[in-house]
């Protein structure tokens, strides 16, 4: 059973010093894909720091290691580094405001059985 | 302001930079004292960790000068390339911009009117909504310099300036030592509204965890209280924030003498985009019937500012601007960049100093990659790997002077480290508006 979450993508810090040190080093490209959670959320279904999930909706869908997101993020929350994979979840409609919605993203995720 | 110390050991000459600007964020902090070493600058006194790694990782690149379908080409042979898709394009599109200087925007702009393009800046992606929002419900705004000086209450509102702006904090809201706030942080109140509790949660007194996409209810419950009218205590199922939790933070707000609601993306980026940017400005107007309020939006980019005030002083809107008609007609959601490539309507596109490969959504990247793209960029970039002319380009504040503008408006000069054997965008730009116009002038004799 696929569980529901709200993806938020955003900034970190660590994307930003990265990113000037080019946006193709290991640094930069581990940022822009891995996806945080909650731990408690990761209990309860049984994933754990490294394992793949699938996070999809209506747009796209991506295939991303997990780590825990600690008391940062909510129940229920998701967040990403923005990049490659959260272009991906993200649909073209602006609702004429020519931002198309990038925060607070419904997305459905699955973990990976490898 | 450079002196120069020679060094008998030293292999290269050393430099010392003083009040120069990090160009990183939108704080565009002026008080840098850099070290430069040769093309390398080896300190950057009062910057913080992100304008480290902004001033140390900027070397001369090892890129050739530009590339053309991927192999490597001279300047010249790139301009007549840029020069001749973009003249012979219908519907250009001319996007970035927040990363260069307000000279190199200028010509953008110029370039863009000759060949009857659309002009739009990040902008449209980042605090577009306040844009719109600004228009709607006006912006009761001050300088950093105010802030820092008279602010006894800050709101910090979708946004993390402890990690994307790490000086605001120390040398603009939270902590300084000003004129009406002489204690500093002891004399200022501070409250922190997101959905994460991010490392900036640490920083304030008040930490609001508001459920995602409920910014606009918390703002406007806030306005009611603020205008004396009953709330619903209901606010707390949609927002996660207790009713009388709410009328203590009003309270608060009302004693303050000078507050400042500072805003981020979290506002503008999620559902209701500019309607919740309304609200939050909206807010800030109706404090100021008990006490001074002012709402700032937090910009991201060096110049991204610069980027609005120069599209509005010579078109008269900030961003989303069509130019095809020969005048300027604004339309968010027609003339966005966002929308113009998701629907497929751009044949052509002018990049500067930006990455939208690496941010717009796929159907805008599935149409930038099928159109003749020219990237300005110093770096190479998701966009550089997919363009038709791509030039590397000097470090705008690193290698060139300028100027740009802070998050608050205010203009402030570069003051370059070290010379780069790469052209600025402002050259680059320069060099390709005046071969649009040869082709022009040649096209009507
Ligand atoms: S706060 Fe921003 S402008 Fe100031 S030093 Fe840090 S990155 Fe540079």
């Amino acid at each position: 059973m696929p569980a529901e979450f709200i993806l938020i993508p955003g900034r970190t810090s660590k994307q930003g010093t990265s990113l000037n040190e080019g946006k193709y080093t290991d640094n930069y490209q581990t940022e822009i894909n891995t996806l945080q959670m909650n731990p408690d959320d990761m209990d309860r279904l049984s994933i754990a720091e490294g394992d793949v999930v699938r996070v999809w909706n209506s747009f796209g869908s991506v295939d991303v290691p997990v780590k825990s997101g600690k008391a940062e993020l909510p129940i229920g929350v998701l967040f990403i580094s923005y990049g490659d994979k959260s272009c991906r979840l993200m649909g073209g409609e602006t609702h004429g405001s020519g931002m198309p919605d990038s925060k607070g993203l419904d997305v459905l995720l699955e973990k990976v059985e490898s | 302001m450079a002196t120069e110390i020679d060094q008998e050991k030293a292999p290269a000459k050393l430099k010392i930079v003083e009040d120069a600007t990090c160009t990183f964020c939108g704080c565009v902090c002026d008080d840098m004292e850099l070290t430069v070493e040769g093309n390398t600058i080896t300190k950057a006194k009062n910057a913080c960790v992100l304008g480290k790694s902004w001033f140390f990782n900027h070397h001369i690149e090892d890129r050739p000068e530009a590339m053309i379908d991927g192999q490597p080409a001279s300047y010249d042979e790139a301009f007549d390339v840029a020069a001749d898709v973009l003249f012979h394009s219908q519907y250009a599109i001319t996007y970035g911009l927040s990363d260069t200087t307000c000279e190199a925007q200028r010509v953008a702009v110029a370039i863009t009117d000759w060949i009857g393009g659309n002009l739009d800046t990040t902008t449209s992606v980042c605090h577009g909504p306040s844009g719109m929002a600004f228009q709607g419900v006006g912006e009761v705004t001050a300088t950093l310099g105010e802030i820092r000086n008279r602010a006894d209450y800050l709101i910090f509102w979708g946004g993390n300036p402890a990690e994307s702006h790490p000086r605001h904090f120390t040398k603009y809201s939270l902590m300084p030592k000003g004129q009406f706030v002489p204690n500093g942080r002891k004399d200022r109140t501070a409250v922190l509204i997101d959905v994460r509790k991010t490392k900036s949660a640490k920083a304030v007194d008040t930490f609001l965890q508001i459920r995602p996409r409920s910014d606009f209810e918390l703002a406007w419950a806030l306005r009611g209280l603020a205008r004396g009218i009953d709330v619903d205590p209901s606010v707390e199922e949609k927002t996660g924030i207790p009713l009388e939790q709410l009328v203590e933070v009003m309270e608060g707000m009302k004693r303050a003498k000078f507050g400042a609601i500072l805003f981020g993306m979290g506002v503008t980026m999620t559902r209701g985009k500019h309607i919740n940017s309304e609200a939050v400005l909206a807010l800030a107007r109706d404090m100021n019937r008990h006490t001074r309020w002012i709402a700032k939006p937090m910009r991201g980019h060096g110049n991204v500012t610069g980027a609005d005030n120069v599209v509005s002083w010579s078109t008269g809107y900030p961003f989303g601007v069509s130019l095809t008609r020969g005048y300027p007609r604004f339309n968010p959601g027609e003339f966005t960049s966002s929308d113009l490539l998701a629907r497929r309507e751009a044949d052509a596109a002018l990049i500067i100093a930006s990455d939208p490969m690496s941010n717009f959504s796929q159907p805008a990247r599935d149409h930038l990659a099928s159109i003749p793209v020219v990237v300005l960029d110093p770096k190479l970039s998701d966009t550089a790997r997919i363009a038709k002319v791509a030039f590397t380009t000097a470090t705008y504040g690193i290698n060139t002077t300028g100027t740009v503008y802070r998050m608050d408006d205010i203009p402030l000069p570069l003051r370059p480290a070290f010379e780069s054997p790469f052209k600025s965008d402002y050259e680059i730009l320069k060099a390709i508006e005046a071969r649009i116009r040869k082709r022009q002038l040649q096209a009507v004799s």
